[in-house]
């Protein structure tokens, strides 16, 4: 799930300048779950701005965001509507969708964190940063790249004290954590791997995939 | 020819010492301590902004070191640099004839003095080592292109930590180090020759062929020793060396002689050094003096360690 926090009221404020009517998108899915988006945020976040003299003239809540079809559609409501401006209350992808399909300028109402596990509500943790080139098929499942603070592929450095990392001791060292994975699992021979420099190029934004088009190099 | 790699090779013992670059651009007070070194040691590491700190970048210290005729070993890390800036480093590198480097992953940048700054970790150490490696096999660059004219060449080593739990992760990387090219190891500092018996014993189990130099860091107060072992991963100094340095202090303020704890930590080093020597228990040793390098000299003196001309080209 993308996890995404509020961003400060008076942010929001600032960059709604001196408009007056908004309308307000949020999302059925991620942004619903994090609580930032969801029916009940919508609520809160007119009722704030009511206050503050602007008047909510539409909330959306599509069933997810970044779904350019379904946003498209959704977005048909406000085509009539007087708007100076369109709050999203979804993630990154979220705000950019709501953006291509309006002539009215769209502010973001949160910050997207990452891509994150859900533990239990409210509490998310970080577990995969997308990086193109998975290596848990050699690290028993704990991903080095997002539970490193160095993203190191070949083992811990010497920065680990007590098992916590040099970066947030707070954090466990992940290699250690992988190394107590592998001996559990009896498959501590994996550490001796060599891993390949990491391939960058596997990382290299903005990407873009297109099924139809893969399935044809398929074949 | 690498003179490390000489005196290693040739069965000598070795010795190096460690120099970091100034926060600013004046080297010259660099070079007058480098002076106290020349004809005491092989070879003087220069560090590659320790502990994430700001400095002067390590190869300008190298090249004037080489041009002052003392022999630099090339620090570099992982944390500012991808492959293409590590990797033209070292072409700069070997123009000037350094031919000597320590690969190391590096400390965070949230760790050091300029927090807001990206890390880079295109690399960590086994990545740079393997980089070279690949680079002297094929004579192509990080990005398979040709290399004009000579390839560079260098003696690779890298840094290992012998207090490390658990063990087998350390002995795991200093092997992949290894494999990846790396022909010396420089140990974290160690305090007792029991942790360094451990941890040597550890690698000769693992069948690990490298050149082990065992990190020696003058311990100057308890102040800093309690610190160390606090702050420092990888830093174990023992209780009697401590009080040592305790009694040395209040000893000093008593009879009001000034530099008693420092003394106290150049003969403990002294002493380490001679012991490991005496009973050939690594191939040589590292003094980290940590801005003390009057105090290297003097420690090696006391130790008896003699180094000849002739090994020093």
């Amino acid at each position: 799930m993308i996890i995404s926090e509020k961003k400060p009221f008076e942010e929001v404020l600032d960059m709604l300048g001196d408009a007056k009517k908004v309308a307000l998108v949020g999302c059925g899915s991620c942004a619903t779950s994090c609580k930032v988006g969801g029916e009940e945020e919508l609520a809160q976040m007119e009722e704030a701005l009511k206050e503050k003299g602007i008047e909510v003239v539409a909330k959306l809540l599509p069933e997810e965001s970044c779904q350019k079809m379904l946003v498209k559609k959704e977005m048909k409501a406000l085509k009539d509507l007087e708007v100076d401006a369109v709050i999203s209350l979804a993630c990154g992808n979220g705000v950019q969708t709501v953006a291509e399909n309006t002539d009215v300028v769209v502010y973001p109402a949160t910050n997207t964190k990452f891509l994150g596990q859900i533990e239990r509500i409210g509490i998310f943790n970080e577990e995969c940063r997308m990086c193109g080139d998975c290596v848990l098929g050699l690290t028993g499942g704990i991903c080095p790249i997002t539970h490193c603070a160095k993203s190191l592929v070949n083992g811990p450095c010497g920065g680990q004290k007590d098992g916590k990392c040099e970066v947030d001791p707070e954090n466990p060292c992940a290699w250690i954590e992988i190394y107590k994975r592998l001996e559990k699992l009896g498959k501590l021979d994996l550490l001796a791997k060599t891993r390949k420099t990491k391939d960058y190029a596997a990382s290299i934004y903005p990407k873009h995939i297109n099924l139809k088009e893969k399935k044809e190099v398929a074949e | 020819m690498s003179v490390l790699k000489k005196v290693l090779e040739g069965g000598k013992f070795a010795v190096t010492a460690e120099m970091a670059t100034p926060k600013g651009s004046n080297f010259l007070p660099l070079i007058a301590a480098a002076s106290s070194l020349q004809g005491k040691i092989h070879c003087v590491n220069v560090t590659d902004m320790q502990s994430a700190c700001l400095k002067a970048s390590s190869i300008g210290l190298c090249i004037r070191l080489k041009q002052y005729g003392i022999e630099p070993i090339l620090q570099m890390t992982g944390r500012d640099r991808n492959r293409m800036a590590i990797m033209a480093e070292y072409f700069t590198a070997a123009s000037f004839g350094i031919d000597t480097t320590l690969a190391l992953t590096g400390d965070h940048t949230t760790i050091g003095d300029c927090k807001d700054a990206k890390p880079v970790f295109d690399l960590d150490s086994v990545g740079i080592l393997q980089m070279l490696s690949d680079m002297e096999a094929t004579g192509k660059d990080c990005g398979g292109n040709d290399i004009e004219g000579q390839v560079p060449k260098f003696y690779k080593g890298a840094a290992v930590t012998p207090v490390y739990d658990p063990m087998v992760l350390q002995i795991n990387k200093l092997r992949q180090k290894v494999e990846a090219g790396a022909k010396f190891v420089q140990t974290q500092g160690v305090f007792e020759i029991d942790q360094l018996k451990r941890f040597v014993d550890e690698v000769n189990k693992a069948n690990i062929d490298v050149y082990i130099m065992a990190g020696i860091i003058p311990l100057k107060s308890a102040g800093m020793a309690k610190y160390m072992n606090s702050a420092v991963p990888g830093i174990e100094v023992p209780d009697w060396q401590l009080e040592k340095l305790s009694q040395a202090a209040a000893e000093g303020k008593e009879k009001g002689i000034k530099g008693l704890p420092t003394k106290v930590g150049m003969e403990m080093a002294a002493e380490m050094i001679a012991k490991i020597k005496e009973e050939k228990l690594c191939s040589g040793v590292h003094i980290m003096s940590i801005g003390a390098e009057e105090n290297v000299g003097p420690i090696l003196d006391m130790s008896g360690i003699k180094i000849a001309p002739e090994e020093l080209v």
